[in-house]
């Protein structure tokens, strides 16, 4: 699967480091997220599927495949 | 033929009103008198909750004469012709503000304020086994481990906190007087624009010093201070607590959750969906006519979230109206959605997390000292909580 995080709309909440810390990460200088792994392994799917649904801005697309 | 005037204060202390929850079972927009008298939407449903905080057409902005305000008259701008708060900015204004300061509220700076924040804890308890019992929890912990935690952050005298403390329980009270909310606001903008005035000539190592070093001028400073003292204390007060009283009434379940601090996040998660304490706090108006559910809401019209009676939505959540402290759902309301959601929400849950493990294992034989059903809740402000909690302990 492919990770597109949409920078501009991110409101830095931490949703998506919280649901999988091991794929986002927020950067110190503007608290933005920013991508640790853009293709995370299947076993990741549940956790990913969760920062995007929790994601405030839905700046978290996940493409399969 | 008028609408029904809109219930807010709940008939049970852990569920929503009977009547939002069949406002929700009826489609989840409804049409609904304010205290003020004037009409309003209200939506009750999980799924469009979050598709109004998401869609810009709807602001904000409580300054608007039209923002469904639920205080009994309604209340002066918050903005008091200032500089606009952070929570009532609407796109294009609102990211980059919200972006000057999240660097400061992100995963990291909260987990390295952890360790203080549990001296702060601590030294709060150590002062509570030293002190006469009962004790009043919400005074000895529940206010004060917040109140000092921000007022570390933001560099504010913890000195000063009666002083603040008592000023935003009257702007989160329904009935105060329009008179004297905008009064309050005034008093504490005064002190607040003093206390930046004094970090310009002298910074700190704080937020709102670093605010002015990056280039903000006073008087966004100064909102964004008056901003983040009145949300990030009396909020996460109400947390502890509702928490402890639940906790204490659940005596199995709080064995359960003690024998594992692991369990301690999941189960701050589920108290923060089970008390949805900001139920009405994402109120919006519409810029534009707007179909949400089915409903054509025109633009001017308020609508008031009822987030609290989305968070009991069985649909969303099984058997919602229990508290599962083993649930693990973390896609409820109590910190909002889309841009405006929480800015602290990660400060809130460490400093959860941090009082009830503490609290419960230096303090084994905490127990309320009186009966529960004679805690007083409060169905009189917009943010729901406790006004005390009369706990003991033995020696």
């Amino acid at each position: 699967m492919k990770i597109l995080l949409d920078e501009e709309k991110c409101v830095g909440a931490g949703q998506c480091v919280l649901a999988a810390g091991d794929v986002f990460d927020q950067r110190d200088s503007d608290g933005i997220a920013v991508l640790l792994d853009e293709h995370p392994g299947q076993e990741r799917s549940g956790a990913v599927e969760t920062a995007a649904q929790l994601c405030p801005a839905q700046a978290i697309r996940i493409e399969k495949g | 033929m008028t609408a029904p005037a809109l219930q807010i204060a709940r008939e049970c202390p852990y569920a929503p009103p009977a009547q939002h929850v069949e406002m929700r079972e009826n489609g989840g927009v409804s049409r609904v008198r304010l205290p003020s008298g004037k009409e309003a939407w209200a939506v009750s449903r999980l799924d469009l909750i979050r598709e109004m905080l998401s869609d810009p057409r709807f602001s904000s902005d409580r300054d608007n004469p039209n923002y469904p305000a639920l205080a009994t008259v309604p209340p002066p701008p918050p903005s008091g012709g200032s500089r606009k708060l952070l929570i009532q900015l609407d796109p294009p204004d609102h990211a980059p503000a919200r972006r000057a300061v999240i660097s400061e509220f992100t995963i990291r700076r909260m987990a390295a304020l952890k360790p203080r924040i549990q001296e702060i804890v601590d030294e709060r308890i150590d002062a509570m086994l030293a002190g006469p019992r009962p004790a009043d929890l919400v005074e000895a912990l529940s206010l004060a481990v917040p109140s000092l935690v921000i007022c570390e952050l933001l560099g504010v005298p913890y000195t000063d906190h009666e002083f603040f403390q008592t000023r935003t329980a009257a702007i989160l009270h329904r009935d105060t007087p329009p008179q004297e909310r905008g009064a309050t606001y005034a008093a504490l903008r005064a002190y607040l624009t003093e206390l930046v005035c004094g970090k310009v000539r002298e910074p700190g190592d704080d937020v709102l010093s670093r605010q002015l070093a990056a280039g903000a001028d006073t008087e966004d400073v100064v909102a964004l201070a008056l901003l983040l003292l009145v949300a990030g204390h009396e909020t996460t007060a109400n947390m502890i607590s509702l928490g402890v009283l639940t906790l204490l009434e659940r005596p199995e379940r709080l064995a359960w959750l003690i024998a594992d601090p692991a369990r301690m996040p999941e189960a701050v998660e589920e108290l923060l969906r089970y008390f949805t304490i900001v139920e009405y706090g994402n109120s919006r108006v519409a810029t534009a006519d707007v179909e949400l559910g089915g409903v054509l809401i025109r633009a001017g019209d308020g609508v008031v979230s009822l987030s609290n009676t989305a968070d009991h939505d069985p649909e969303v959540f099984p058997d919602a109206d229990e508290l599962k402290l083993d649930r693990g759902a973390r896609n409820h309301l109590a910190f909002g959605f889309g841009p405006h959601q929480c800015l602290g929400q990660n400060l809130a849950r460490a400093e959860l997390d941090i009082v009830f493990t503490t609290l419960f294992r230096r303090m084994p034989t905490l127990r309320l000292a009186v009966p529960a059903g004679q805690v007083p809740f409060k169905s009189d402000a917009t943010i729901y909580g406790i006004h005390r909690l009369p706990v003991t302990w033995d020696e």
